[in-house]
């Protein structure tokens, strides 16, 4: 795999995403070991830079930095724009000049991680951890080995061919929807797209299998192996996208009855943090059925996929 | 200066001798002085005139100045510039409108003509006082808010009656505020993808169709800024079917550019109206073919470096444009074999005047007109390579190979840019 960022999902052939999923599948053995660690990342330094408050994915690339035995150092800072203080540029070439070799990357601009990588501010490694309303590629990774793993146990060299994925709530703004789609999609997938029309840019629907407003309708027509629930931002909430949260929850919300009517087996994902009550119930949330906490525990290990495989490029170049 | 172009082209194809003494042209036809410019294979054309330029002085001298302003346009064949009024102060009095005339004047290489705020401060609110710009020594003629859209209906709808006092015209930067809120690029497939907030044609439409109506109803002259959308064309043609005074400008970028640019994230390619669709594109090309387009405005909007080498939505709006609007409005017309250099000559040059209601630009090309001249060269072939004259590096068209050069310039008699080198001051 000649892979030197990570920057979208669209980026990774089938054969690069199979490969780091099975990477992801020796990492996860690692996790379970005594002493959870490799040199892998030995003398390498790696900065977490977070322009967006992010506990979950931070912690999570932080406790597979130190597994790979990097030295990890995390940067926080919120807002980037000039005008408020230090620009990107001048931000990342001081993080080149204390010579970091990967830098994983949260910001609130879409483009940002591709504007990084693409630029002669940093020669190392850049890792997209979620860039605005585009993408967050490895939360895609850790979705799709979650949905693998579940679905087909030890499933090495194996896709997600014939895997039938529903992925509900604000298309529009969601980094992990467009991520997933582009992913799901390269591992032969079936993802259909449900969301009321003012969440569901067109143009996405058109390149999924099928794109539905009303989710009973999607239900009855389909049989899913997975519902992915998206989280509903706040900020929609008085934008004009839906009416209240009352009416979200009773027309795209997972509850109960929703849920009785699927195949027994369909697995229930969210990438957290969950709102109970809104797009998922806790019925759904706690069932046997749900992968919320099996996502995070594969997030460390899809993350440490990543940076192996991105270290592993430096040693072959 | 005294001086013959001999065997230039003339817009109507015709290849003539072309004399010039003092700061006019004194025949067409006969070889006069001593000093002769060997002109074979050059098209002369009435010098141009750009109705919407930012030469972002006084406030913003960082991007540009008037002089290096003056420079680029210089070098893009052109003898009038319009710097728009989103300067800091703000040109909404008579003050820093004549400031700007007389930086132009200082300046020496092209007429600049300011244009006028609508409103204090671009505020969308109140008028500025547009009669004493028009009285002032800038004797100001086109008021806009660029920049900005006069989205108030009565304030556009006041604006508009008002002019008539002094045959004034508002030119307006169409952008529905609310359906614009934070947008970054065309609202399309591609901006689907790349999760940036849309800017959709319908924000640009329903403003034109809007300002029409309003134009109909004062009886009022409305120019219609850097149309970016097919839709845009249909609401100005059935406005000029309806004989409302609506005249329309599309800019070089968005005659050539489309919205798949912004996969770079590059935001070199970010600029206000966005980048729009081939479809767009192939719309705007032959709207300005039949004249349902009247003018090229470059909107020449330099920005320094910082403003682009960061992320996208951080970015500004705006790219350079003076120096390469000559060859794209060739590559439109002329390369593609569906217009003439007369039309040419209309869109850059005597429409413009016309509507700015500047005597001495657009002439004909004729014995006592005076010399405000460009010569191009429609064989060579230049590859853009940085931002040229301007202050600025917000180069779209860097690595693009354009057809055509401006070889000389000629303000008021005397030459600006020579074999495209600048002369400094006429």
């Amino acid at each position: 795999m000649n892979l030197k960022h990570l920057v979208s999902a669209a980026d990774l052939n089938r054969m690069d995403a199979i490969e780091l999923l099975d990477t992801t599948a020796e990492m996860a053995a690692v996790s379970e070991r005594d002493v959870k660690k490799l040199p892998t990342l030995r003398g390498k330094t790696v900065v977490n830079l977070f322009y967006e408050d992010s506990t979950r994915t931070r912690v999570s690339f932080e406790v597979a930095e130190k597994r790979l035995s990097a030295d990890v150092v995390n940067v926080s800072s919120k807002g980037s724009s000039v005008s408020k203080g230090e620009s990107l540029k001048d931000t990342v070439q001081t993080l080149a000049a204390i010579s970091a070799d990967i830098v994983v990357m949260r910001h609130s601009s879409s483009g940002a991680a591709h504007t990084l990588a693409n630029s002669d501010w940093f020669d190392g490694s850049v890792i997209n951890a979620g860039d605005g309303t585009h993408e967050h590629p490895t939360q895609a990774l850790l979705d799709a080995y979650t949905l693998r793993s579940r679905l087909f146990g030890a499933a090495s060299g194996k896709g997600l061919d014939g895997v039938n994925v529903a992925i509900v709530g604000d298309i529009a703004h969601s980094r992990v929807a467009r991520s997933n789609l582009f992913l799901l999609k390269t591992l032969g997938a079936q993802v259909h797209l449900i969301a009321p029309p003012t969440l569901l840019p067109k143009a996405l629907g058109q390149q999924a299998a099928s794109s539905f407003h009303n989710f009973d309708h999607a239900i009855d027509e389909h049989n899913f192996d997975a519902v992915m629930m998206l989280r509903v931002q706040s900020e929609r909430m008085n934008a004009a996208f839906f009416p209240s949260e009352a009416e979200y929850a009773k027309l795209w919300g997972l509850n109960r009855e929703r849920f009785e009517r699927m195949n027994p087996g369909t697995l229930v994902m969210h990438p957290g943090p969950m709102n109970r009550g809104l797009e998922i119930d806790s019925f759904c949330a706690d069932s046997p059925n749900s992968t919320v906490l099996d996502q995070v525990k594969n997030g460390v290990s899809a993350r440490m996929a990543v940076l192996y495989h991105l270290v592993g490029n430096e040693r072959n170049a | 200066m005294s001086v013959t172009l001999k065997n230039v082209t003339l817009p109507n194809g015709n290849t003539s001798n072309v004399s010039i003494d003092g700061e006019y042209i004194t025949s067409v036809g006969h070889d006069e002085h001593c000093e002769i410019l060997d002109c074979t294979g050059l098209v002369l054309l009435p010098g141009f005139v750009d109705l919407h330029t930012h030469l972002r002085q006084p406030g913003f001298e960082q991007s540009e100045t008037v002089l290096t302003g003056s420079q680029a346009a210089a070098k893009g064949g052109y003898t009038a510039v319009h710097p728009m009024a989103n300067t800091m102060p703000v040109a909404d009095n008579a003050g820093v409108v004549e400031q700007v005339q007389r930086l132009g004047e200082e300046a020496g290489l092209v007429e600049v003509q300011p244009i006028g705020a609508v409103t204090v401060g671009l505020e969308g609110e109140k008028l500025s006082e547009m009669g004493s710009m028009h009285d002032s020594k800038a004797r100001v003629t086109i008021f806009s808010d660029d920049g900005k859209c006069v989205s108030d209906a009565l304030v556009m709808r006041r604006a508009l009656a008002y002019v008539k006092t002094f045959d004034g015209v508002i030119a307006q930067h169409a952008q529905e505020p609310r359906l614009t809120q934070n947008a970054q690029m065309n609202d399309g497939a591609v901006s689907a993808e790349l999760g940036l907030a849309g800017w959709p044609g319908v924000a640009e439409e329903s403003i034109i169709a809007r300002d029409i109506m309003l134009a109909e109803l004062t009886g009022s002259r409305l120019h219609v800024c850097h149309v970016s959308t097919k839709g845009s064309i249909e609401q100005i043609r059935l406005g000029k079917a309806r004989g409302v005074q609506v005249t329309a400008e599309v800019t070089p970028h968005h005659l050539l550019l489309t919205d798949e640019l912004a996969r770079t994230y590059d935001p070199v390619y970010k600029v206000n109206p966005p980048l729009r669709t081939q479809a767009d594109v192939e719309a705007l090309r032959e709207a300005l073919i039949d004249g349902t387009i009247d003018v090229i405005g470059t909107d020449h909007a330099p920005h320094p470096d910082e403003a682009k080498q960061c992320e996208w939505s951080n970015a500004a709006f705006g790219m350079l444009g003076l120096e390469t609007a000559a060859s794209i409005a060739q590559l439109v017309l002329i390369d593609s074999g569906k217009s003439s250099w007369e039309r040419l000559a209309q869109v850059l040059s005597i429409v413009p005047a016309q509507i700015s209601g500047l005597a001495t630009q657009g002439q004909e090309i004729a014995a006592g007109s005076l010399a405000n001249l460009t010569l191009i060269d429609p064989n060579a072939r230049t590859t853009v390579v940085d931002g040229g004259a301007s202050k600025s590096n917000n180069q779209p068209f860097r690595g693009m190979e354009l057809p055509g050069r401006v070889t000389h310039t000629i303000f008021k008699g005397k030459f600006t840019v020579r074999d495209g080198v600048l002369t400094g001051k006429a």
